[in-house]
């Protein structure tokens, strides 16, 4: 039943909000946010007390019923989702710019009622169609600032998510006329078939493509840095620290539980070496926050995808945690750009400066996650990438593990640009708009996400040991 | 019919992508709706068509008929072919929107969200947008 829930609480919220007048949706908003957020901490608590659960909707037998699942993992992903929704429908209660049309906020409530249902969804063609309806709500929040710039971003992610969803529909095609099966576990069992031990691999590789455009990774993310900066900086928070991580999650489940893909493994491996330089250098070249962050986005995909390369327990584990690690962390920082916005006056960093001075908490919150998105101890950041380095140096493979330590300093390098910048230098004379007031409701917001952070840096264990008690698999080894 | 639909696919697969390659806008989306088109074929032949009894079992009898339909590809096909047509509808609109707000469908100049150095400025750093 909770399954269930879990997806109807935003879903139905998107609804009500879209015919409520104006006075009522901040209301219903938050409290539908913290509604789900309860159930989500209540999902997680029965999954870690009485093991994974699943809903088959629909009186059919198991195989032929369209399935909801939810295992630890994706237990732990949902929490992480809601607090992060949580935390930006907080933040947005001190945030005008771009977010005052009245359908924003229900298309924001169908983007984690979608990408709720991804993390649930057992079943290919039911994943295909919330990956759809994903993509629609993203593209109307995309479009509707109604801007040039706005249009434009959002025909650049249209042509490509569109053609990642085509893939993706074409290989559900495939490996259903080959298996005669759309449930994952039924899959699973089709896939030890001996006949097709030939043609599945390239059907399962074509939907593996299909979802590597949707996560963004090194030839395939033209999309992500040319449409998510134009995104209202709240939802950037809510796009960034989330959705593309869910793709990622995706490739996990059905790379772990379902399909046998080990003979990518190698190509994953250097395909993620190369994501994370790439990533890491787009943002050293970009002096705009949003950009800046975005390009961050795709250097962060660089470790997960290296972890899932590793193909083992402990690399699954390090995964999983750095998976979280990362959303709140994106999250966080893209929510601090906008308090620093608020400070400057513009996203523009050769423009700004001065914050240290004026407002010394504001360092301290982004000195937080700005390490932690480095790795410094003690910091999540740290432990997460602490967990894949030992597994990549455990396995021998010296070169990727150095690629991300280097990665590593550069990430270093463009924290360090954004902090000389934005807070040490004096404000320049030329300095645009005069400083406002930060509206307390988006400090708390950045506050409990930093609270978040610091608490899985100082304590990792808790998380590190669940992780590990859902022995995650990962091209079933 | 199994030689045919493949055929079909194929043409398909093989005229979007040219369609998807042009700097058109318009033609961009159109090479979309005629890939989906496409998927939406592949999907349709994974249930094997050519069965014309209905799935139904008859009075009596246990099973389906041998030459029974599939009626699942059918489910699928069809909640494809909805969303395919909404976001196509979506796609000319934008495309529409676009090219109207610049004066012209070159999608290769549509740089307003992500603006290139110009030939005085420094090129390490872009200009921003606003």
């Amino acid at each position: 039943m909770m399954l269930v829930t879990i997806v109807l609480i935003p879903l139905v919220t998107a609804l009500i909000l879209a015919a409520v007048g104006r006075r009522l949706l901040q209301t219903l908003n938050i409290l539908s946010s913290t509604l789900l957020l309860g159930c989500a901490l209540w999902l997680l608590w029965q999954v870690s007390s009485s093991g994974a659960q699943s809903l088959a909707l629909g009186a059919w037998p198991l195989p032929y019923a369209i399935e909801f699942y939810a295992d630890g993992l994706s237990a732990l992903l949902i929490v992480l989702v809601a607090l992060v929704a949580f935390a930006v429908q907080i933040f947005q209660l001190g945030w005008r710019v771009d977010c005052d049309e009245p359908a924003y906020l229900a298309l924001q409530q169908g983007l984690i009622a979608s990408a709720m249902a991804i993390l649930l969804a057992a079943d290919l063609f039911n994943l295909y169609v919330w990956f759809e309806l994903m993509l629609m709500a993203l593209l109307g929040l995309l479009v509707l600032p109604g801007r040039t710039r706005n249009l434009e971003a959002t025909l650049k992610y249209f042509a490509l998510s569109m053609l990642g969803t085509l893939l993706m529909l074409a290989a559900i095609g495939l490996i259903y006329g080959a298996t005669g099966h759309l449930n994952f576990q039924a899959l699973a069992q089709a896939a030890e078939r001996e006949e097709l031990r030939q043609s599945l691999p390239l059907f399962s590789g074509l939907l593996l493509l299909a979802l590597f455009v949707k996560i963004g990774i090194f030839p395939l993310y033209a999309w992500l840095p040319a449409a998510y900066h134009t995104l209202p900086l709240p939802l950037l928070a809510l796009v960034g620290g989330v959705l593309t991580k869910i793709s990622f999650y995706v490739v996990m489940r059905l790379g772990g539980q379902v399909f046998d893909l080990s003979f990518v493994q190698e190509a994953i491996g250097w395909l993620a070496v190369v994501t994370m330089l790439s990533g890491v250098l787009g943002a050293a070249f970009h002096w705009d926050l949003r950009r800046i962050l975005a390009f961050h986005i795709i250097s962060q995909i660089g470790y997960l995808l290296l972890g899932i390369a590793l193909a083992s327990p402990d690399g699954a584990t390090a995964t999983g945690f750095f998976l979280a690690h990362n959303m709140l962390v994106k999250a966080n920082l893209i929510l601090i750009a906008g308090l620093m916005w608020l400070g400057m006056g513009h996203f523009d960093l050769r423009q700004g400066g001065g914050l240290y001075a004026a407002r010394p908490w504001l360092a301290v919150f982004f000195l937080i996650s700005a390490l932690s998105l480095v790795g410094v101890p003690p910091s999540s950041g740290f432990w997460g990438k602490l967990l894949l380095l030992q597994e990549s140096f455990d396995q021998q493979r010296f070169v990727w593990g150095g690629i991300a330590l280097a990665t590593g300093i550069l990430t270093l390098y463009s924290m360090v640009k954004i902090w000389l910048e934005g807070f040490w230098k004096p404000t320049p004379a030329t300095s645009p708009a005069p400083a406002v007031a930060m509206p307390p409701a988006a400090v708390f917001a950045v506050a409990l996400l930093t609270c978040a952070i610091l608490i899985m840096g100082v304590a990792p264990d808790p998380v590190i040991r669940f992780l590990q008690a859902q022995s995650l698999h990962v091209w079933g080894v | 019919m199994t030689i045919l639909l493949a055929l079909a696919i194929s043409l398909c697969v093989a005229a979007g992508t040219w369609l998807l390659l042009s700097r058109d806008v318009f033609r961009l989306i159109m090479g979309l709706a005629v890939l989906g088109n496409a998927a939406n074929l592949a999907l349709f032949m994974a249930g094997r068509p050519g069965g014309m009894t209905p799935p139904v079992i008859v009075e009596g009898a246990a099973t389906l008929a041998a030459d029974a339909a599939n009626p699942l590809p059918q489910a699928l096909v069809l909640t494809a072919i909805v969303i395919g047509f909404a976001l196509l509808c979506f796609g000319l609109v934008l495309a529409a929107r676009v090219s109207r707000a610049h004066g012209h469908s070159d999608v290769g100049a549509y740089q307003v969200s992500e603006p290139q150095a110009s030939p005085g400025q420094d090129a390490t750093k872009p200009p921003l947008m606003d």
